[in-house]
C-alpha cells in the first residue's frame, strides 16, 4: 500500500513538473519564435513588454483569455468546442513516454525519468500524432466555413501520408534498439547517436516530421495567403490559443522525438543529462524556426506528390538496406 | 538530372537567414530613437512672420479655398492703412492630410509645413489650432522673402513703386 502509494505521488510530481516546463517551454518558444524570426528578417520582434519582451508571452494569454469565444452561426457547436482541446491534449500526451534522463536513484529507490515507461513508446506516439489529425479534421469541418474545410482536408491528407513515411523511417531506430521503448532506444545510443548510423532516415524523418506537425514550409493547412488561417480560421480567444499553444507543443514534441530518436537523447560529455536533452530539444525547435524563416511554402499536389513518391520508396529502401547490412553484420 | 541544383537551391536560403540572424536590424525603434525628417517634410502647419516681424498673412483665402478637405478657416481683417490680416485663423489637424497644397497656394509665403510630426492627441478638439498656436516668431524656410516689397496695392510703396515691380500701364497710350 505505502509502496504504490510513492509512486503515485512520484508520478504526479513528475505529471506536474512535465506539464509545468513544457507549458512554460511553449510560450516562451513563441516569443523565441516571434524574435528569431524577426532577426532573421532584420526587424527586432517583440521587446516592448517587460527586458527584451519576456513578459510578452503572459500578455499575449491574458489577451487570448479575455476575448469574446466566439462559435459561428450554423457551426457544429459541440465539435467546434471540443476540437481545439483535442489538439492540445495529444500534444501534452504524447509527452508521457518521453525519457528525458537515465533512471535516478533517490532514497534507495530507482526512479525512471519518465511519467510511465511504455514498452511500446513509439507506437504510443504514433497513436497520439494520428489522433491528432481529429483536431485538424474536426475543427474544419465544424467551423462551417469553406477555407477550414478545405484547410481540414488538406491537413488529414498531408498528415495521413507522411505518416507512412515517418513510421518507416523510424524501423531502422527500432532494428538497432530491438525494442519500441523510448528509454532503450536512448540507450542503444550511447555510443553513437541514431544520426550518424541513419543519416538517410534521420532526414527522411526530419522532412516528414515537419509535414507531420504542419509547420512552414509544410504548412499547408493553415496557409495564411490562400485559405486565410485554415482549419482555425473561425477560431477566436482561447481556442485559437489552445490550436496556438498545441502547436508549440507539438514543436517541443517533435523536438523531444527528434532527440530521442536520433540526436541520442540524453547522451552526452560534461553536462548533466537532462540539461543535454532540454538543450538537443531546444535545438531542434530552432532548426524548424530556422526552416520557417527560410522556405516558402510548395504547392500542395508538389507536397503530396513528394510524399508518395520520393519520401515512402526511399524509406523503404532505407529499411531493406538498413536490414541487410544488420544481417550481414550480425550474421 | 537537376537532383544537385535542387539541393542547392533548398539548403542556400538557410545559410542567407543565419547570416541575417546576426545583422543589426534597420528598425528605427520610435519612442526612444527618432528620425531626423527632410528639411521639407510635411507635418505641422505654422503661420510665419516677415523679416522685419509683422505677419506674413494677408487672409487671401487662398489657403482655404486649395485645402482638399477645407480644414483651414479664417477671417480677413484690415487695420489703418488698408493692410489686410487674419482677424482669426485656424486649422483643424484633425482633419488636415498634410498635403502642402495650402503652402504652395500662398502668395505670401504665410503658411509653410514643418518637419514637426509628433502632434498626435487624443482629444480631438485638442488638434484645433488657432491663430496664437500656429504664429512663430520667425520666417520659416525663406529668410528674407517679404511680400510686399515684391507686390502689394500701395499699402508699403506708392503703385508700382516695389522692387521687380512695373508701374502701371496707362491704357490709353499708343505704345504699350
Amino acid at each position: 500500500m505505502n509502496e504504490l502509494l510513492i509512486s503515485l505521488i512520484l508520478i504526479l510530481v513528475k505529471l506536474g513538473l512535465i506539464f509545468g516546463v513544457v507549458l512554460t517551454m511553449a510560450a516562451y518558444l513563441v516569443l523565441a519564435e516571434r524574435k528569431i524570426l524577426g532577426r532573421m528578417q532584420m526587424r527586432y520582434g517583440p521587446n516592448r513588454i517587460g527586458p527584451g519582451g519576456m513578459i510578452q508571452p503572459l500578455c499575449d494569454v491574458i489577451k487570448l483569455i479575455t476575448k469574446e469565444d466566439f462559435v459561428p452561426a450554423r457551426a457544429d457547436k459541440w465539435i467546434f468546442l471540443f476540437a481545439p482541446g483535442l489538439t492540445a491534449l495529444t500534444a501534452l500526451l504524447s509527452f508521457a513516454v518521453v525519457p528525458f534522463s537515465p533512471p535516478m536513484t533517490l532514497f534507495g529507490r530507482e526512479i525512471p525519468m519518465v511519467v510511465c515507461d511504455l514498452s511500446i513508446g513509439l507506437l504510443y506516439l504514433f497513436g497520439l500524432s494520428s489522433l491528432a489529425v481529429y483536431g485538424v479534421v474536426l475543427g474544419g469541418w465544424a467551423s462551417n466555413s469553406k477555407y477550414s474545410l478545405l484547410g481540414a482536408m488538406r491537413g488529414l491528407a498531408q498528415m495521413l501520408s507522411y505518416e507512412l513515411s515517418l513510421g518507416l523511417a523510424l524501423v531502422p531506430v527500432v532494428m538497432t534498439a530491438k525494442s519500441f521503448s523510448l528509454t532503450e532506444i536512448v540507450m542503444a545510443q550511447s555510443t553513437w547517436p541514431n544520426m550518424l548510423q541513419h543519416p538517410l532516415a534521420f532526414i527522411i524523418f526530419m522532412i516528414s516530421i515537419t509535414a507531420e506537425s504542419k509547420r512552414t514550409p509544410f504548412d499547408m493547412p493553415e496557409a495564411e495567403n490562400e485559405i486565410v488561417a485554415g482549419f482555425h480560421t473561425e477560431y477566436s480567444g482561447m481556442r485559437f490559443g489552445l490550436f496556438f499553444v498545441g502547436e508549440y507543443i507539438n514543436l517541443i514534441v517533435i523536438g523531444a522525438m527528434t532527440t530521442v530518436f536520433f540526436l541520442g537523447g540524453w547522451n552526452g560529455p560534461f553536462l548533466p543529462p537532462v540539461v543535454w536533452f532540454v538543450g538537443k530539444i531546444l535545438f531542434v525547435a530552432f532548426l524548424f524556426i530556422w526552416a520557417r524563416g527560410s522556405m516558402p511554402r510548395p504547392r500542395y499536389d508538389q507536397l503530396l506528390r513528394f510524399g508518395w513518391k520520393v519520401l515512402i520508396p526511399l524509406a523503404l529502401l532505407n529499411v531493406v538496406i538498413t536490414g541487410a547490412i544488420r544481417l550481414a553484420m550480425n550474421g | 538530372m537537376n537532383l544537385w541544383r535542387d539541393i542547392k537551391g533548398t539548403l542556400q536560403p538557410f545559410w542567407i537567414t543565419l547570416g541575417y540572424l546576426f545583422k543589426k536590424p534597420v528598425t528605427i525603434q520610435y519612442p526612444e530613437e527618432k528620425r531626423t525628417p527632410p528639411p521639407r517634410y510635411r507635418a505641422r502647419i505654422v503661420l510665419t512672420r516677415n523679416p522685419d516681424g509683422t505677419e506674413r498673412c494677408v487672409a487671401c483665402q487662398l489657403c482655404s479655398a486649395a485645402c482638399p478637405v477645407d480644414c483651414i478657416s479664417m477671417q480677413a481683417a484690415e487695420d489703418g492703412d488698408g493692410r489686410r490680416y487674419a482677424g482669426w485663423f485656424r486649422i483643424n489637424f484633425a482633419r488636415c492630410i498634410f498635403c502642402g497644397l495650402c503652402a504652395e497656394a500662398c502668395p505670401t509665403m504665410a503658411i509653410q509645413t514643418t518637419p514637426d510630426y509628433e502632434i498626435c492627441n487624443r482629444d480631438l478638439l485638442k488638434l484645433v489650432q488657432e491663430k496664437e498656436d500656429l504664429l512663430i516668431d520667425g520666417c520659416g524656410k525663406d529668410m528674407e522673402y517679404n511680400y510686399y516689397e515684391h507686390a502689394g496695392i500701395g499699402v508699403a510703396n506708392e503703385r508700382g513703386g516695389n522692387e521687380d515691380e512695373y508701374g502701371p500701364v496707362d491704357p490709353k497710350a499708343l505704345v504699350p
